[in-house]
């Protein structure tokens, strides 16, 4: 429905949209991380596009690529009933560098989305007003939905004690083993992704 | 006793100046989820809020990750955990959209009977708690009592009340008893007699209404600007619902009026979602004629659909179909896909990442009270301590949805 919008786009900044598709229906832009704002700002400022609510913002982390992560964001056009979903590549393979600017100022919805991605992804927004950590305590360590965080990891806010903190033989001690929590991994990331 | 003011000028009496810090939650009878309210006060008017959420965080997009597609159905349920039916028939949509399947017809009628129950325990259990937390005991337990109703046919058919997990990528996991129909069609008259009964104690009660009107007022554009959906949106006057402007299932074929507020206080949230909840009765009315009695209920899709039993204790085929899609996991095309639902709180969007694997690579949802929740702290801010109780009742904010 709104291959308009990305033929559109496309004229209007020419290199920066990298890729395009509609795939299932959904139709996609991927543009480069720089003109991320602008492109926002366009999409919401242009009476042609009108994209006046942000419907999610998240991101998405493929450790075998270069830029590693990306930001997807979904648009929604409530006038004209049309979506978008636009998309920036991030960030190297150690997942430094995964930054871009906010666009909490031009959708004011997108602010807890950014801070939930800063925090469980570890992507940080230039600019934006209140960057902290929302669904995790201040405390935690590393983002949890990096594909290289394991999941069965624990992260105690006090530490464990050992023996002789605790003064009496403990029937268990830190680490603890795999049979802990539920065991986690069917596989391990990056050996064999792709086929069965 | 000495009188402690007796040398002290009157200057030095006025109440201090700098505002008093208040900690509301995350653990709080009037909270409906785990959230905390950080307030600063000026006497009783909140001057900033700060809204922190995350206690009932489960990791639910990390543990996608690491089943099979089917494997994510139970954890769907968890997120919004008063309507469950409605996550696992938007989750259900999402992977057929990627997989390019449309489920028989009798398949869409049933989903449809069985997300509008979860509708409209959604909306009543909202409606009662919020209530109740302004002293209003009885309408909560009236209220209740219409769940049970609905609740007791999600039983009958699903064999679970609260969390089902009965969705399934191309069809349910079984076919519609043989007394869906009746109990439908005698629960909706009794459930909306009740629903009356309480608009009636609640809507000519002064205190009620005093508490809820002109509180909490948030305007059109303000709403979308914030994500805002579902009915909270709808009570400012915009008529955004998914099942009109983007139909799905059989939601174009029945007849449906989508309820819309005025001026988005309060009083619009509580109206829209009674509103709605007749809208749903109408519409399982509609979906109970229109269903029919026999037919298919999962596609015929060996790529997906589990062979039927029998055939996998005695033929080899079968059983290695069944091997292969418990242990590898229905295969779902590589690519990336965003479906949307209109859910018990607003737009319910999966983005899903397939790398063409049993397992999903990325399972994102989209929850609705997420960005509901942001917009709180702008509706409180400059309103008293008292209007915390009925604004936050009317968000409707689950904890598991907009956690995680």
């Amino acid at each position: 429905m709104s291959v308009r919008v990305l033929e559109a786009l496309k004229e209007k900044f020419g290199d920066a949209v990298v890729e395009t598709h509609s795939q299932f229906g959904d139709d996609t832009a991927v543009v480069r991380a720089d003109k991320w704002k602008e492109v926002c700002r366009f999409l919401r400022d242009d009476p042609a596009m009108s994209f006046d609510m942000s419907v999610d913002l998240c991101g998405v982390d493929y450790p075998d690529r270069e830029p590693r992560f990306e930001v997807v964001l979904h648009l929604y056009s409530v006038a004209k009933r049309h979506r978008l979903r636009l998309k920036a590549r991030i960030g190297d393979a150690e997942g430094e560098g995964a930054e871009i600017d906010t666009v909490a100022d031009i959708w004011i919805g997108v602010n807890w989305f950014e801070r939930e991605t800063y925090d469980l992804m570890g992507i940080s927004f230039k600019g934006h007003p209140d960057l902290r950590r929302i669904l995790m305590y201040p405390e935690f360590e590393g983002h949890p939905l990096r594909k290289d965080y394991p999941a069965n990891k624990t992260q105690p806010l006090v530490p464990y004690r050992t023996e002789e903190e605790a003064g009496v033989t403990l029937e268990k001690q830190a680490p603890f083993g795999l049979d802990e929590g539920m065991p986690f991994g069917r596989r391990a990331w990056g050996t064999d992704r792709g086929e069965s | 006793m000495e009188p402690i003011d007796l040398d002290l000028d009157e200057n030095e009496l006025e109440l201090p100046s700098e505002p008093m810090h208040l900690n509301m939650g995350p653990s709080h009878p009037a909270m409906h989820g785990t959230v905390r309210i950080v307030l600063e006060l000026s006497g009783e008017t909140i001057v900033k809020s700060d809204v922190q959420i995350g206690y009932l965080h489960r990791g639910f997009e990390k543990m996608c990750e690491r089943g099979t597609w089917t494997q994510v159905f139970p954890y769907v349920d968890r997120l919004n955990y008063v309507s469950p039916m409605l996550n696992n028939v938007g989750y259900a949509l999402a992977v057929e959209k990627m997989c390019d399947i449309e489920v028989p017809e009798r398949c869409q009628w049933y989903r449809m009977i069985l997300g509008e129950l979860a509708r409209i325990s959604d909306h009543l259990t909202c409606n009662g708690a919020m209530a109740m937390e302004l002293g209003a005991f009885t309408p909560f337990l009236w209220y209740i009592k219409a769940r049970e109703m609905v609740w007791d046919i999600l039983e009958e058919e699903t064999g679970a009340r609260l969390t089902h997990s009965f969705g399934r990528i191309g069809g349910m996991a079984n076919p519609p008893t043989p007394a869906l129909k009746s109990m439908c069609r005698e629960a909706i008259p009794a459930i909306l007699k009740i629903v009356e009964e309480g608009e009636g104690m609640l809507l000519k009660n002064r205190i009620f209404i005093d508490r809820l009107e002109n509180i909490g007022k948030i305007s059109g554009p303000d709403a979308i600007a914030l994500s805002w959906t579902g009915p909270c949106l709808r009570s400012t006057g915009v008529a955004y619902d998914v099942r009109k402007a983007h139909p799905y299932l059989k939601y174009d074929e029945v007849d449906f009026d989508v309820p819309v507020g005025t001026c988005g206080d309060n009083m619009d949230r509580f109206l829209v979602r009674l509103g709605e909840i007749r809208q749903s009765c109408r519409i399982i009315l509609q979906a109970c004629d229109r269903m029919a009695d026999e037919g298919p209920v999962n596609v015929d899709d060996p790529r997906v659909i589990l062979p039927p039993k029998q055939d996998v204790y005695t033929t080899i085929e079968a059983t290695i179909q069944h091997f292969k899609l418990v242990m590898e996991g229905a295969k779902v095309p590589k690519g990336e896909v965003y479906s949307y639902t209109e859910g018990g709180n607003g737009e319910l969007g999966y983005y899903l990442v397939s790398d063409g694997s049993g397992t999903p690579h990325r399972v994102r949802i989209r929850p609705p009270c997420f960005p509901i929740t942001q917009g709180l702290s702008d509706l409180i801010n400059g309103a008293m301590l008292s209007d915390i109780v009925p604004t936050f009742g009317s968000l409707n904010m689950i904890g598991g949805e907009c956690d995680h």
